[in-house]
């Protein structure tokens, strides 16, 4: 590593640490129809609302609002189903592509319904740019603006007192989109067409090379996309190669916008979160945890792919990395791709080494909270929260609280269902398909990376992050299915029982912090809590890393090859 | 409470505000604003199509640069990367036949893209010799060559963001306009 590296490692960190908090006092304002710079778009939230018969001043309890959650994501997904089968007769498809077959079809849409983005698809030979435009980038925006809903549904339960009332579906959704995902996009998407993303209605383009070889360059509406992809942490791309592909990410400037704006909004989010609490020091001190979390996973990750160069000879391990960013800027992107849901890729994974990739991994299993995905970070932070009050609560003897409110036998149920389903299904589904040949004939690499391509596909599915191990074959009915199946328990088996518990929350009265409070905005707290993520997470998945990433480090420092 | 309609209607109003008026007004805001960069930065010679600044191509033949290996050998609709591992046999070998042919650094591995269009200054300077004798180059010439890549050379953007590298095809390019492929001396 020389000064550069250190410098842009800096830099990152230092420009998402000075705007997370603009934005998260933003985004407060915002949700608590405060007055704000744009301000003057209300008279468009009004038409939206008036059009699609939302009554604004109608509070919704947990149900109603889970009821409200399901219909608008359950249209979502039979909409892009539907888009996908259908799309050789449609419109907007200049290279004739044909439908997408049914498991796919359904793999995609669950998958961008549920803000995964798995990519069993490549879009340049799958999609019709109608089926990217009205079904993935529709997704994009709608199932990030669903996170955010639900995360504001969980801190007006711990706001408010003795009511049902957590919030309007309808009216978090709509400023989501409105105030903060839109217009953020449209920034973000202008700023990467000025580095050379494309962004075009055109067919592809036919080029003859210098060796008079006939190269066929696929194009498309690919900015407007990518944009969204990285703000709303979803990062299925437009292309194949996902933002290694020069026309998803060409320069060094578009890299570092693209991964500033993968962790921008959950980090802002914690500030919002201190705001809308009224103690901006519960946001810094779960920001503080974050963060920890974050460069400690960045520094090893760091560490580990340097030292791979020993293997060969003093030669940086650059394969499966582009020249343009080299390794410093591929193992940054790995940690926040994968510390947020994110799940867009610079570099491939796979070919990280073993403890790079294995760290990644970890990152995703810990359960996306290391920022993590717009709203679903925090709220499954807060889920690590309850855990960690209780435990206390515990060693000391007394009803855990936190912000006031009483953390009892519903809470920690719920948050250890949200917690443990997700953890399951890694476990059972990497287990099964390690022994099932629809599974395991599906690996490309031998040894023990073979298992890790298949436990990196189940963390990334059950947890909703989307990057992955490419080499394992996914796109059969068995994957499709099974990885299916995973997306939508990650996201629906955290979500409900975050809802329930923001109604629950809700109904209970403001308790105030006593002798015998354990104070959450203390640097104690942090550490505890830092613990209880790293111990979870450490106990459920030690031993399936030490057979795929730990193993395999060890065995390539011995020289092994499979 | 009825939320079968407003989320539809809601669904609807969302598809036409994020899928065709944001994606169309971006496109019209670039194309006017960014146009050369929105068609997928082109280059032409004539009319002719012969690539993109930022897709890279496969040139096999030794009087050229060469561009870094690709798992899908150029061929931009089939993008992506080989997924080997650090300890997959199978890469080690064909880094292996790669060194023995000469290579070195980021040119012993496939790219995450498999489009790579750099390479870095100090891969294109270890090519020089092949290049020079592939196209008879005098001393006079090979001295230019060299001096083409340092003029060639795209620095950490603003200085410090990303790596020092060069765009092969572009290299190539310039290659060709200084001419002797078949080599004028003899």
């Amino acid at each position: 590593m020389n000064k550069y590296d250190f410098l842009q490692i800096i830099l990152i960190l230092g420009v998402l640490i000075g705007l997370a908090p603009f934005l998260g006092f933003y985004m407060a304002k915002v949700y608590e129809g405060e007055k704000h710079v744009l301000f003057f778009l209300r008279p468009i939230e009004r038409i939206i609302y008036s059009f699609c018969r939302i009554d604004v001043k109608r509070e919704m309890n947990w149900k109603e609002y889970s009821k409200s959650l399901i219909v608008f994501n359950l249209f979502g997904l039979i909409f892009v189903f539907l888009l996908q089968i259908t799309q050789h007769t449609l419109p907007f498809n200049p290279e004739h592509l044909p439908n997408v077959p049914w498991d796919l079809s359904l793999n995609t849409a669950i998958s961008f319904a549920t803000n995964t983005n798995w990519q069993s698809y490549s879009g340049e030979a799958t999609l019709s740019y109608l089926t990217q435009m009205l079904g993935l980038c529709v997704q994009n925006f709608l199932s990030a603006a669903t996170g955010m809903a639900v995360l504001m549904a969980l801190i007006k339960g711990l706001i408010r007192r003795t009511t049902s009332d957590i919030g309007n579906f309808w009216v978090d959704v709509t400023r989501s989109i409105l105030y903060i995902l839109f217009p953020l996009s449209i920034i973000l998407a202008l700023a990467l067409v000025s580095q050379g993303v494309v962004q075009n209605f055109s067919s592809y383009v036919i080029a003859t090379t210098l060796e008079g070889v006939k190269q066929i360059i696929p194009t498309g509406p690919a900015a407007s996309q990518i944009a969204i992809k990285q703000l709303g942490t979803n990062g299925g791309g437009f292309f194949g190669a996902n933002s290694a592909h020069p026309f998803e990410n060409p320069t060094p400037f578009s890299n570092f916008l693209e991964m500033l704006s993968i962790l921008l909004i959950p980090a802002g989010l914690v500030f919002t979160f201190g705001k809308m609490v009224k103690s901006n020091r519960q946001g810094i001190v779960l920001f503080a945890a974050k963060f920890i979390l974050l460069v400690v996973a960045l520094g090893f990750a760091l560490w580990a792919e340097y030292n791979v160069s020993s293997q060969f000879e003093g030669a940086q391990w650059m394969e499966g990395k582009e020249t343009r960013f080299g390794i410093t800027n591929s193992i940054i992107w790995s940690n926040f791709t994968s510390g947020a849901s994110n799940g867009s890729i610079n570099a491939a994974h796979s070919s990280l080494s073993p403890l790079s990739g294995g760290l990644a991994m970890l990152n995703i299993m810990l359960g996306e909270i290391v920022f993590g995905g717009v709203g679903s970070g925090l709220y499954g932070m807060i889920l690590f929260v309850f855990i960690t009050v209780f435990i206390c609560g515990l060693m000391v003897g007394r009803t855990p609280e936190y912000l006031g409110k009483k953390i009892e036998k519903k809470e920690i149920q719920m948050a250890m269902l949200a917690i443990l389903l997700p953890n399951a299904m890694i476990l059972i589904g990497a287990s099964l398909s390690a022994v099932l040949p629809h599974g395991f004939q599906a690996v490309l690499n031998k040894g023990p990376h073979g298992l890790s391509e298949i436990l990196y596909a189940f963390s990334s599915a059950s947890q909703n992050n989307g990057s992955a191990f490419a080499g394992l074959g996914t796109n059969t009915t068995y994957y499709n299915l099974f990885l299916g199946l995973c997306m939508l328990v990650g996201r629906y088996a955290v979500i409900f029982p975050v809802l329930s518990v923001a109604g629950s929350l809700a109904q209970k009265k403001y308790m105030p912090p006593g002798f015998g409070t354990f104070a959450t905005d203390t640097y104690l707290f942090v550490t505890i809590l830092i613990f209880v993520i790293l111990i979870v997470g450490a106990l459920t998945h030690l031993p399936a890393l030490a057979l795929g990433p730990i193993v395999e480090h060890l065995l390539m420092l011995t020289g092994k090859t499979f | 409470m009825n939320t079968l309609l407003p989320g539809v209607l809601l669904f609807f109003v969302m598809t036409l505000l994020t899928g065709i008026l944001y994606p169309w007004s971006i496109t019209a805001i670039s194309k006017a604003a960014f146009s050369d960069k929105a068609n997928g930065s082109l280059l032409y010679q004539g009319n002719l199509v012969i690539g993109s600044e930022l897709i890279g191509q496969n040139f096999t033949a030794l009087g050229y640069f060469s561009s870094r290996p690709s798992a899908s050998n150029y061929s931009p609709v089939e993008t992506g990367a080989t997924n080997l591992c650090v300890t997959s046999g199978e890469l080690k070998k064909v880094i292996m036949e790669r060194k023995l042919k000469g290579f070195a650094n980021e040119m012993l591995f496939s790219s995450g893209s498999g489009l790579d269009p750099h390479i870095s200054p100090s891969s294109a300077h270890d090519q020089i010799t092949r290049i020079a004798n592939q196209r008879n180059f005098s001393e006079n010439q090979a001295i230019q060559l060299s001096q083409m890549i340092v003029d060639a050379i795209e620095k950490r953007q603003w200085n410090f963001l990303g790596e020092p590298r060069v765009n092969v095809l572009k290299l190539n390019l310039a290659l060709d306009a200084m001419g002797n492929l078949k080599g004028r001396n003899d």
